[in-house]
């Protein structure tokens, strides 16, 4: 491979794990930035005559941090932080070339650590782990977020000043701080995969780009955090990315779990999908991904709506609002009550959540709500329901079948 | 990715430094210059001489009508253009917060649009009209 391509590959597929590598080293992301860059110019420079070397991640790495020294020795009024990281040492350390998997393994993931910080505005936690992690361009990411791209950097931005200025540490997180950081990060890579499994509004109803990067944060994180809460949230990922091509008629119209051709299910993502959901449960307390994933996975392996396992389903979401007592969670405990009892005992649920005024502004609740007094023939109360549950959503595809769904009352 | 940065003067504190400070903004100005070509950032830019010099070119009633201006009414003139090559909007703004120049006014990043498919697409068009 010629030098220009075999530098281009190596950006692709190691430029994310030396920028995290030079993150701790020099203590600064917009230095380590700076560096990485300068890192693989040199590399364009200096391979054709010198040769490509026998390890380049770690090149990449060294000659990243002798630019930036060089730089501070230039620079003129340069801010601190990088000081006190260069302090100790003009040279890299004897013998850290052969710096271990390991060691840059725990740069991954501080650096995801750092990105998805409790300190940081949740919205700028996904704006900078998709750029900083995944290697999204500032504009891909305002893209699939149909937001101005100058908005987007601004938040970026701020985010990286925020880091600086509050010291949030470069590090991942001690034993007893583990959980609820884990969960903070599993939420920013839940949030991503939504964004593009549902998009929220447009035209379209899915972002395949943004589903794909939240699978592999997902199979990133899983390889450098073995968890059963990072197993849950990939396997239920993927068992939910495996209905996909069902979910949309090629109008871009929603098409209900019921009423999806199975054919279409990917198998090879359910089969991925199903055995991460054993590991995830197989320990004494499953968490809440890990019971949402095998929810997922008792869909995946049903046949029909009508021969699924509901009970099992049933008992599942009352396990899991035992965990995450919120309303979404009760009202999607209620639709399996419905399936597995009738809709007589779903309804009744639904109505009681109504009647505490918890999910009000909810479309689905509507929907739901709407389609359980058709199945019970109370056609006028499923109109009203219909039409709040319209009143309520903006997105283009889902308002298509709840008209669809009022037209066929009669 | 190019950006072409528009560069603006606040004239009224560009007008009140010393010589000398003056002298010193400009060779940061050029030192970060050489900075951005080390590193391959640079894709060009250019100074441009004061709003007195410039023509206007509007089109009018079926004639191309030509005016001197636009005349500095405003505090900030346009002062300069500079190309970056930056990974992204992100990466552009980094190389652009450091150079000197963004203390002497307002500067204005547009990622610039790649013509190829609309000249393409011309070329067709024109080509078919030919053929006609």
């Amino acid at each position: 491979m010629a030098v220009p391509e075999l530098v281009e590959a190596l950006y692709r597929s190691e430029s994310r794990r030396i920028l995290a590598t030079l993150i701790r080293l020099l203590g600064d992301f917009e230095a380590a930035e700076d560096a990485l860059h300068e890192a693989f110019r040199a590399a364009l420079e200096q391979w054709p005559t010198e040769g490509v070397p026998e390890h380049p991640r770690a090149w990449l790495v060294s000659a990243g941090r002798f630019k930036a020294i060089d730089r501070l020795r230039r620079s003129v009024g340069r801010e601190l932080p990088l000081q006190e990281a260069l302090e100790p040492a003009a040279a890299p350390p004897s013998g850290w070339e052969q710096e271990d998997d390991a060691g840059l393994a725990d740069d991954q993931l501080r650096l995801i650590f750092t990105c998805c910080h409790p300190a940081l505005p949740p919205e700028a936690r996904t704006a900078l782990t998709l750029r900083e992690v995944c290697g999204l361009t500032t504009e891909e990411i305002a893209r699939a977020y149909l937001t101005a791209p100058a908005a987007l950097a601004q938040r970026i931005v701020r985010a990286k000043t925020r880091i600086r200025d509050d010291r949030i540490p470069y590090e991942v997180p001690s034993a007893e701080e583990l959980p609820a950081r884990r969960d903070a990060v599993l939420k920013v890579i839940y949030l991503v995969f939504n964004e593009g499994y549902s998009a929220s509004s447009g035209e379209s109803l899915t972002r395949p780009d943004l589903s794909g990067e939240a699978l592999r944060l997902g199979r990133l994180l899983l390889n450098l955090l073995p968890d059963p809460e990072v197993q849950g949230l990939l396997a239920l990922m993927l068992l939910q990315e495996s209905r996909r091509r069902a979910r949309a008629t090629p109008d871009g119209d929603l098409v209900l779990l019921e009423d999806q051709d199975r054919s279409l299910w990917d198998q090879a993502l359910i089969a991925e999908g199903l055995g991460l959901v054993d590991q995830a449960l197989a320990g004494p307390r499953p968490g809440p991904y890990g019971l949402q994933a095998a929810i997922a996975a008792a869909h995946a392996q049903a046949p029909s709506t009508g021969r699924t396992d509901w009970a099992q389903i049933a008992g599942l979401y009352g396990l899991l609002a035992r965990l995450l007592p919120t309303p979404v969670v009760k009202l999607n405990q209620a639709v399996a009550v419905a399936m597995h009892e009738g809709p007589e005992a779903g309804l009744a649920l639904i109505d009681a959540l109504l009647t505490v005024g918890a999910l009000d502004g909810y479309p689905l609740i509507h929907a739901a709500r709407a389609d359980l007094c058709r199945r019970l023939g109370r056609v006028a109360e499923a109109r009203t329901s219909y039409q709040q549950a319209l009143r309520l959503t903006n997105q283009a595809p889902e308002r298509r079948f709840l008209e669809r769904r009022l037209g066929e009352l009669h | 990715m190019k950006y072409i940065c528009f560069g603006y003067l606040d004239v009224q504190p560009w007008t009140k430094l010393s010589d000398s400070e003056r002298s010193a903004m400009i060779d940061q100005c050029f030192a970060y210059d050489d900075v951005l070509k080390k590193n391959g950032n640079w894709a060009g830019g250019e100074g441009l001489q004061g709003p007195d010099s410039a023509a206007s070119l509007r089109y009018r009633d079926g004639k191309v009508e030509v005016t001197d201006g636009p005349f500095a009414e405003t505090k900030e003139i346009l002062g300069g253009l500079l190309m970056l090559e930056a990974r992204d909007l992100n990466h552009a703004i980094q190389l652009l917060s450091q150079h000197p120049g963004v203390k002497m006014g307002p500067w204005e990043i547009r990622p610039v649009q790649d013509l190829t498919p609309m000249i393409r697409a011309s070329q067709e068009r024109r080509a078919a009209a030919t053929r006609k």
